[in-house]
């Protein structure tokens, strides 16, 4: 009985946007003005980048996430947030939530965040139509994160804080590109992100997972042929020869500077494999949201430790205070960054 | 020409393929450098490149393309069917399953190997005794085969299905297409021994096992025993089979398509077919490798260029024999 209960509530909510009440709008990714519910107070984010979007944005409004906050990152979101439920993914490949579980939830609108391309604004379509529940879907590209902020927190309730957010997020992108301009392409560093536990998995030049890592300002020696992931050999690493590594990978990170077959690469040689921190969302993608912002201001520390070395920590401090809402202590600023 | 014996001759083609093996690679080494490597005298990156990535990887593919080719060209023989191929009796598939979770749980590779070793293993025995308990004709252990093997695909979607997109998904995803990419001495260490042991059984019985092709009444009259001859070669195939899939992952075809091809040349006698097949399979596997590691700037899953290569081969092979069954 309780099911029928809740599916009767949540179809009389999903009706809701289609109340003559409507307040605010957003121009999607599709290109059309969405009309949005006045001040929607339940919001279901369809992917984990969206679910960082929104935390950010307005975590009142949160029904639950898509891939729940690890253990060891609720520490670092707000207590309100640590004990939403996981509903699962909408969008793409792997759905793990149907529609009926959707409608369970109550929403008032769907917001998706990320790549953008026909698959994805036809499924935004389909979602919408068989719910009647708004579909939102905001382009993930990075360079647009400031008018991402700025715009869907107007449209959501929430301007102030997306003006707030927006300015944040163009001013460290501003900075890192003023940093960035100011060193000769002869010193940019030769990079590599390496996934996986032995390393050899990556991210190609160009793909959504890494490119953050040539706005930072270093080149990313993964020519693949491939947009997305692809997996390299140790003998190619060695002809890629990169000064640097970045891994979100704990166990290789450990390990890299003793395994035999990568000696001789320069940044295994000069001990520079830096472990992007995890929590509570990735540094450099996982997912591709909000949170690469910080990524980038760390990985301008982690290329050019003699600028932006000493003022990280604080950096680090003020975006999660911003951002996130928390207030960093000194363990926890340690344990994220290292010693 | 079709009595002649290839040993020799293939046996040259693998030491060209080799030799070929170990000149490519992304990292540039002149044929100078690894002569200076060989007799001792390099150092540096060379060195490492040369003696902890591309040795190891080139035996490695050959070692598992022997490896491949020999247990196919047994299973064919102990069960009388073209169409078999190492993985029919589920080891790839059970092998997939145990990487596969070792890969979900966050497991060390030489773990997550083992895992997939050990999984093989069982899954294999678990068909042989399932179809000995229902009636232990070869079709009842073919299509035990085919049952568990399917369970074992299920096993690996639902594992697919759980694991974390970002990092995990693609890690499956890549070492179920088979690559030799990460492969390092001691992996090659783990695997060498096994595949060896498997492969020598087959080798001292592959007179007998000849014998099999024969039909199981006939083999009975020149005093085989049947039941424990095959199973016997099951076992040995089975070991070869988990051991390099634990190793490169799942790399489809090789065990089918090169016995196919090589039986062409030799003729069926069993005895002939398995060294020349070991010795081609392992020489097809060096050099689809080596272009596995430069055809792109990125890697490219053995399982792809195995299949692409063996998918024509095979049509060829089947437009051929339809014409020889029919008669």
């Amino acid at each position: 009985m309780r099911i029928i209960r809740d599916l009767l509530a949540a179809s009389l909510i999903a009706i809701a946007p289609i109340a003559p009440a409507f307040a605010e709008s957003i121009q999607d990714a599709s290109g059309r003005v969405v009309e949005l519910a006045s001040d929607p107070a339940r919001i279901f984010a369809a992917g984990p980048p969206a679910d960082v979007l929104l935390y950010v944005l307005k975590p009142q409004a949160m029904l639950g996430w898509v891939r729940a906050v690890p253990e060891n990152g609720l520490q670092y979101v707000l207590p309100e947030v640590r004990d939403l439920p996981s509903l699962g993914r909408l969008t793409g490949k792997g759905d793990t939530l149907n529609l009926e579980g959707l409608l369970a939830a109550g929403p008032q609108m769907v917001l998706d965040y990320g790549n953008i391309n026909p698959t994805y604004l036809d499924l935004a379509k389909r979602v919408e139509d068989q719910t009647g529940v708004t579909y939102v879907l905001l382009d993930g590209a990075f360079q647009k994160t400031p008018d991402t902020l700025r715009d869907l927190g107007a449209a959501i309730g929430v301007a102030a804080r997306g003006e707030e957010l927006a300015a944040k997020a163009e001013a460290i992108m501003a900075e890192t590109d003023r940093l960035v301009a100011s060193i000769p392409a002869k010193k940019r560093p030769k990079v590599y992100l390496a996934r996986g536990p032995e390393g050899l998995e990556s991210a190609a030049k160009g793909s959504i997972h890494s490119e953050i890592i040539e706005r930072a300002g270093g080149i990313n020696v993964a020519e693949g042929d491939s947009k997305g992931l692809i997996t390299v050999s140790p003998e190619q690493l060695h002809a890629w020869a990169p000064e640097i590594i970045i891994t979100v990978d704990r166990d290789f990170a450990a390990n890299a500077t003793s395994m035999p077959e990568l000696a001789g690469i320069p940044a295994i040689d000069n001990k520079r494999v830096y472990l992007a921190p995890q929590a509570p969302f990735g540094f450099i993608d996982a997912p591709p949201s909000v949170n690469r912002l910080l990524g980038l201001r760390w990985l301008t520390a982690k290329f050019h430790p003699e600028l932006a070395g000493e003022a990280l920590p604080q950096a680090v401090r003020d975006f999660y205070h911003d951002f996130y809402q928390v207030d960093l202590s000194d363990e926890q600023l340690k344990a994220l960054l290292g010693a | 020409m079709r009595e002649r014996n290839w040993t020799l001759p293939l046996a040259g083609v693998l030491i060209v393929a080799l030799v070929l093996g170990i000149m490519i690679g992304p990292y540039p080494l002149s044929a100078r450098q690894i002569l200076q490597e060989l007799l001792g005298q390099g150092g540096g990156t060379g060195a490492t490149v040369f003696w902890n990535i591309r040795l190891p990887r080139v035996l490695a593919a050959a070692l598992v393309g022997a490896a491949l080719a020999a247990a196919g060209a047994t299973y064919q023989s102990a069960f009388r069917n073209p169409l078999v191929s190492p993985d029919i009796l589920g080891v790839s598939a059970g092998a997939g399953l145990g990487a596969v979770l070792g890969i979900y749980l966050g497991l060390p590779v030489l773990a997550i190997q083992l895992l997939g070793f050990g999984t093989g293993l069982v899954t294999v025995a678990l068909v042989v005794t399932l179809s000995l308990m229902i009636g232990g004709s070869v079709l009842v252990m073919v299509l035990c085969g085919i049952a568990l093997g399917a369970l074992a695909g299920a096993g690996i979607s639902l594992i697919k299905l759980m694991a974390d997109p970002d990092n995990q998904l693609p890690a499956i995803t890549f070492w179920l297409m088979g690559s030799l990419a990460g492969v390092k001495r001691g992996d090659l260490m783990a695997a060498a021994p096994a595949i060896l042991l498997g492969l020598l059984p087959l080798a001292l019985l592959r007179w007998r096992i000849g014998l099999l092709s024969l039909g199981d009444d006939e083999a009975r009259s020149l005093g085989v025993e049947v039941g424990r001859l095959r199973m016997l070669a099951v076992a040995g195939a089975t070991l070869v089979t988990a051991a390099a899939v634990s190793m490169a992952g799942v790399i489809g075809w090789v065990g089918l398509m090169v016995p196919h091809m090589i039986r062409l040349l030799t003729g069926p006698r069993f005895d002939r077919l398995l060294p020349a097949a070991a010795l081609a399979g392992a020489a097809f596997m060096v050099l689809v490798d080596a272009c596995a590691r430069t055809m792109a700037r990125q890697e490219i899953p053995l399982g792809i260029l195995t299949a692409t290569l063996g998918a024509p081969v095979f049509i060829a092979l089947l437009a051929r024999g339809a014409r020889q069954w029919r008669q």
